[in-house]
């Protein structure tokens, strides 16, 4: 019996009068994630095109894997590293995994691969469940479809915490993420800010001491360093090219949130979102641009008192999330704004946030989440005034 | 120069009266449906700030501070007890005399507007600003580019939240918090926005 068949079997249980009716999202979630949805378009005129919402959301998922394996690897790397230095080893149910699969040999991938997996895997678990029960919850209360929309918020907040992030705290930043963020606007589609981000920037505000992202993230307890943003804060250009070199950066060899550290992974998951025409490219040129043109400006100014006035735009682009917000999270068809004139302002005004966060504001040293939140802000109302200006043009012509 | 453009970036991001300090509310979430109308609303409050938060400078510290009316001859009086009353009668006078004017010359404007207008007399960002004013001691320079940039961030925020409200139209919010209930949701997202200015020291 075919997959089909069975799916076919079970229909009519949860169609109206059917035994589970209540549950119908959930069999139409899984029916087509399985298989292209039957229903058609009903009204005349339409474009016709193989790709739906579920397949865009589904192919972010997959670009984001190149920083996601590179992300788990790279922490098992830091944390080793530190290991191999002090001579510790990782307690209770890692430690016992850990040991019976595998070492603490910072030399070897597989090593490293298993650390950080035991470390990455139980955060997203947490998320991509606790997210999916909202996402369901809502769905059959409501009765909208279930959306892959949540397979991509839930992998992308949690490569945006740090991977020693407590699970309870995962689960309250997809919550609140999931919740505040999209279901009480109605779901995918209809919320104003990125869920993922909404929820990192609630654990942001709500738990200050231990995700500011001053402190350098590591698996390893009680070891603490400086985040590169924080020593170019602190000690200047020279300060960080002591630590660390550009290219070890652009790599991704340097701690951090678990998805945000190699620029070359998120480049290469990039690069296919650009070419599938999933992510727009304006928001993706204006971001760098924005950014390009205001840390310049910055660099020209200089400054006595505050040494990240002189950082480079190749330095800002490597370091922290920055590469990882101007292709994931900025290009969020849903918040970003959809004009094409408006995606370039939303870009550029993303950039320069950035920027503007991490050089000048001394309370926070990494500024894409927040940049990126305060463009979606504005967002409609760029839209708003494109379209009113496109109206007035057209007027003109009549 | 510089100092007095930095005070008026503060006045606008990092210290905003609606996002910031949760001031001017009810006019907020009353008159953010349309992006015209709010546009109009900013321009009014902006303009309302600019006269009334010097206007109050000038009757603080010449008739009202403690020894301000020195000049007078009576060194020794103190009427500051008298702040609230003078500052809302300020207030409620130019909102008249404003409202007079578009009455007259932008009659679109002032229909637009329609009752909200009187109604910015009773906005507490106006008043807030003039006690702000007095709280941290601005002189005349100081209170002009604060009460401007107090009232263009202000206006900033409604005209953003108006936008997302239109966006929000075609939202499918759930029966118990739609209208004023998912309004108060997003402003508080969007003030966790405005939090990116939080700490700024300029």
């Amino acid at each position: 019996m075919s997959l089909r068949k069975i799916l076919d079997n079970y229909e009519h249980h949860f169609q109206d009068g059917g035994r589970f009716q209540k549950f119908y999202p959930l069999y139409e979630a899984v029916d087509t994630f399985l298989y292209s949805p039957g229903s058609v378009t009903r009204t005349n005129a339409h474009v016709r095109d193989g790709i739906d919402l579920k397949r865009i959301m589904i192919t972010v998922w997959m670009a984001v894997f190149p920083a996601m394996l590179w992300g788990m690897y790279n922490l098992g790397y830091q944390a080793n590293d530190i290991l191999a230095q002090t001579g510790g080893a990782v307690d209770g149910w890692r430690g016992a995994i850990i040991g019976a699969v595998g070492g603490y040999d910072p030399a070897s991938v597989w090593d490293c691969f298993v650390f950080g997996a035991l470390y990455f895997l139980p955060i997203y678990l947490v998320s991509f469940l606790v997210g999916g029960f909202w996402e369901v919850l809502f769905a059959i209360k409501r009765g909208h479809e279930v959306n892959e929309g949540f397979f991509v918020t839930s992998i992308l907040f949690a490569l945006i915490c740090p991977p020693d992030l407590p699970l309870w705290q995962a689960a309250m930043g997809i919550s609140f993420g999931v919740v505040i963020g999209k279901e009480v606007f109605g779901g995918t589609g209809k919320n104003f800010l990125n869920p993922a981000l909404t929820g990192r920037a609630f654990l942001y505000f709500a738990y200050p001491a231990q995700l500011s992202g001053d402190a350098v993230w590591t698996a390893v307890d009680g070891y603490t360093g400086a985040t590169p943003l924080s020593v170019v804060a602190s000690q200047g250009m020279t300060g960080l090219q002591d630590s660390y070199s550009w290219m070890q950066a652009f790599v991704g060899a340097i701690p951090g949130s678990i998805g945000e550290t190699s620029t070359l992974a998120i480049l290469l998951g990039g690069a296919w979102l650009l070419a599938t025409r999933i992510a727009s490219w304006r928001i993706v040129a204006g971001v760098f641009l924005g950014m390009f043109l205001f840390s310049s400006f910055l660099n020209l100014v200089g400054s006595d008192s505050n040494p990240a006035f002189s950082m480079p735009w190749y330095w800002h682009l490597v370091v922290g999330g920055f590469a990882f917000g101007m292709f994931f999270m900025a290009t969020d068809p849903v918040s970003a704004a959809m004009t094409n004139t408006g995606r370039w302002c939303f870009g550029l005004l993303i950039g320069f946030m950035t920027v503007l966060i991490r050089v000048i504001n001394p309370a926070f040293p990494e500024g894409i989440m927040l940049a990126i939140l305060f463009a979606n802000l504005f967002a409609p109302i760029m839209d708003h005034f494109v379209i009113e200006a496109n109206i007035k043009r057209r007027l003109a012509r009549v | 120069m510089e100092y007095y453009l930095s005070l008026f970036v503060r006045a606008i991001f990092i210290e905003n009266m609606a996002l910031a300090f949760f001031l001017g509310m009810c006019t907020f979430l009353a008159v953010s449906k349309k992006v015209q109308a709010a546009l109009g609303l900013g321009i009014a409050v902006i303009v309302v700030l600019t006269i009334t938060v010097p206007v109050n400078n000038l009757i603080y510290n010449y008739l009202l501070a403690d020894g301000a009316l020195a000049w007078a001859g009576l060194p020794a009086m103190d009427l500051s007890f008298l702040g609230l009353l003078s500052y809302i009668g300020v207030i409620a006078a130019i909102v008249q005399i404003l409202e007079m004017f578009l009455d007259r010359y932008v009659p679109a404007l002032y229909n637009a507007l329609g009752v909200f207008l009187p109604l910015i007399t009773v906005n507490c960002a106006i008043l807030g600003a003039s006690l702000f004013m007095v709280e941290r001691d601005y002189n005349f320079g100081e209170s002009v580019v604060f009460g401007a940039g107090a009232g263009v961030g202000w206006a900033l925020a409604i005209v953003a939240l108006a936008g997302i409200r239109e966006k929000l139209k075609y939202s499918d919010v759930p029966d118990g918090l739609q209208g004023l209930g998912i309004t108060f949701i997003t402003v508080g997202l969007m003030s966790l926005g405005f939090m990116s200015f939080g700490g700024i020291d300029i």
